[in-house]
């Protein structure tokens, strides 16, 4: 229960702003001209692989790696060379550092101590902020007397306790197990809400992104690839990049016939036609892929009429049982190899024989095309 | 019971290193024990004359304080140095690490020549300072307090280096980026993580340098004097001099004593299996 009148991390947190910024090592961008704005009270989750620029981004934002060029401010004040001290912002780091010479209480009582708050006040807070993170009776412990969970919730609690701008987290669930990461995935959405706090989180795990944050930053080769509503990102992908990293995606070749309603038809180089949508409305005659999920593709042995709309034929080339679900790998008409994914209830069981033939229908709604060419950046 | 080859055939190996160790280490420690208590008849009174003569108490105290002043000394020039090691990268770390090590291998009888030749009156300490006109003659820093101290400081500089950059590479540096965001500028962050998380280093290189100091002989014989003569010197002149082999046994045991606490003060602080372990 939180029984504090006085909020941690201030309330709404502070906007932070980055503006062309670049990091170069050994020449090459590890951070390439970003722009990235996080508003007041938002979470932001920087996702990609390994060397795709995340953490870079986030030790910038921090202060520990000075940028080569760009800008950054938090709440409007230019921060670009200030020492991470006096920035501001709490840090949860992959490996928690907690200091292991100190207890628990000692630990929370650290960054206060820098700010030379007064010894009753430091009580208060700790007790307070190790009250927020289910942990009261902890306070004497030595962090290496702790689970890895509880070490976590120390070291967020570490980081809200000196009322930080925002909040940064470099892949902090990284080292725990799957069942405890799930719980701490929760506990910090809570934490999110209750404290309206800025929150800059870095993970390679796209799951992990899309429950967790108000907007995602896919991020690719320095870049960001993306940056929408975990719903955007997975839904209508801007480019062939994020539509692969995130989940998995059919692309499937075709040609803008023409504009209709809001969106426009593609004819496929099977010949189908399909009702499509996209970021942008083509010309007739652009080159589109098709973007197709896996799990969007229901698969009938017989071709289906159901009104206008039709099913694209295709035959099975490789089949992949799981039990719940039934991945299949199918090629169509023009040479076009697509996987899709149903439930072991959909197909009744049965898995359909390699060399069979299959219908596929790709559902009722407009079926979201990007650009086949991408124009360079 | 008859042993297999198998169990016996270890401790064959053994045995030369055994029949070595009995003949010239355990035979005469033994001996010097059985000296220093019955010699001629049993009696105490080697002890006894230890503890009553205040100039024999003196030269204990001695060993003490230049032990004391060696290992402050090494510990003030090799904290900074294995600081600086343990923030590079491993390779070039290894590389200079060479360097503080190779001394190491060098005889010491021929690394006291060299000091005694830099500090001497004539020597090029002297020589320049008088060449700079910054005195005007020539600092008696030979056959002193003092030069006993810089001898020894130099031979033993190498174990703190050592035990100090192991426990300082094993620092997690995220720990000071975690201390600067949390409001600690560099300097306190140095003071309050990376100082306290380095102690094990500091005790482990204390004690060892200490350990090794108060039993040190050729430095501080040929660098010091008669005033500030330490145990070892003594038992040399016992045994030398006067051929009082009861009293130098007694003088030698006292050492002993002493080191052997130390070495339990190093255990009990550091763990001794430390002392035999490949760094880290």
């Amino acid at each position: 229960m939180i029984q504090s009148t006085k909020p941690f991390v201030s309330r709404g947190g502070t906007e932070l702003r980055l503006e062309g910024v670049t990091k170069l090592y050994a020449g090459t961008a590890a951070v390439d001209r970003l722009d990235l704005t996080v508003a007041q009270g938002e979470f932001v989750t920087l996702l990609g692989a390994s060397g795709s620029g995340k953490t870079t981004t986030l030790m910038m934002l921090a202060g520990f790696t000075q940028a080569d060029s760009g800008r950054i401010s938090i709440g409007g004040r230019d921060v670009t060379a200030l020492p991470p001290g006096k920035r501001n912002l709490g840090v949860v780091f992959q490996n928690y550092s907690l200091f292991p010479h100190l207890t628990v209480a000692q630990n929370l009582a650290f960054p206060l101590e820098m700010r030379k708050l007064g010894r009753a006040e430091i009580k208060d807070a700790v007790l307070r902020a190790l009250e927020i993170v289910h942990l009261p009776d902890k306070a004497e412990r030595y962090p290496r007397e702790l689970s890895g969970g509880q070490q976590q919730r120390v070291a967020l609690a570490r980081a809200i306790i000196f009322h930080p701008q925002a909040l940064l987290m470099d892949e902090p669930l990284g080292a725990l197990d799957k069942n405890l990461r799930e719980h701490m995935q929760i506990e910090i959405k809570r934490l999110h809400a209750s404290l309206g706090a800025t929150i800059v989180f870095v993970t390679h795990d796209q799951e992990e992104a899309l429950t967790m944050s108000n907007r995602v930053a896919v991020m690719d080769n320095g870049k960001i690839a993306q940056i929408a509503s975990p719903r955007a990102i997975y839904e209508e992908p801007l480019n062939r990049f994020v539509a692969s990293f995130i989940g998995q995606s059919n692309f499937l070749p075709g040609k803008v016939l023409g504009g209709r309603g809001d969106g426009f038809v593609v004819q496929l180089t099977t010949g189908d036609k399909l009702n499509c949508r996209g970021p942008h409305q083509p010309a007739p005659g652009d080159e589109v892929l098709a973007v197709v999920r896996p799990e969007h593709i229901a698969v009938y042995r017989e071709a289906q009429i159901d009104g206008h709309r039709k099913t694209i034929s295709g035959k099975v080339v490789d089949t992949l049982y799981l039990g719940h679900t039934i991945k299949l790998e199918v090629c169509l008409a023009d040479g076009t190899r697509l996987m899709t994914q149903s439930t072991s209830a959909a197909l009744d069981g049965v898995v359909p024989p390699p060399g069979s033939a299959v219908q596929l229908d790709l559902g009722s709604r407009s079926i979201w095309c990007i650009p086949a060419v991408e124009e360079a950046k | 019971m008859i042993l297999s080859r198998k169990a016996v055939g270890p401790w064959l190996l053994l045995t030369p290193a055994l029949l070595f160790l009995c003949i010239f280490f355990v035979y005469p420690l033994c001996n010097m024990l059985a000296r220093s208590a019955f010699d001629p008849a049993p009696t105490l009174r080697h002890y006894t004359r230890l503890i009553n003569e205040p100039a024999y108490l003196r030269v204990l105290l001695t060993t003490f304080e230049i032990s004391l002043s060696v290992t402050l000394s090494a510990l003030v020039i090799g904290y900074p140095l294995a600081y600086f090691l343990s923030q590079l990268k491993l390779r070039t770390a290894n590389f200079l690490m060479v360097l503080v090590i190779v001394p190491y291998f060098t005889s010491v009888l021929v690394r006291t020549y060299a000091w005694m030749v830099l500090l001497g009156t004539e020597g090029i300490l002297n020589q320049v300072l008088l060449g700079l006109g910054l005195v005007t003659r020539p600092l008696a820093i030979m056959f002193s307090r003092t030069s006993v101290v810089i001898g020894m400081t130099y031979i033993l500089l190498p174990y703190m280096v050592l035990a100090l950059y192991s426990v300082m590479r094993g620092i997690d540096t995220h720990l000071l980026h975690a201390a600067e965001s949390l409001g600690a500028g560099r300097i306190r962050a140095f003071w309050r993580v990376f100082v306290p998380l380095s102690m094990p280093g500091v005790a482990a290189g204390g004690l060892l340098v200490a350990i090794l100091s108060i039993g040190f002989f050729i430095t501080p014989a040929l660098m010091g004097n008669q005033q500030d003569s330490m145990i070892s010197m003594l038992i040399e002149a016992q045994v030398e001099t006067y051929f009082d082999w009861g009293f130098a046994s007694a003088l030698a045991s006292i050492l002993l004593a002493c080191t052997l606490l130390l070495f339990l003060a190093y255990d009990r602080m550091v763990g001794l299996n430390r002392l035999f372990e490949a760094k880290q």
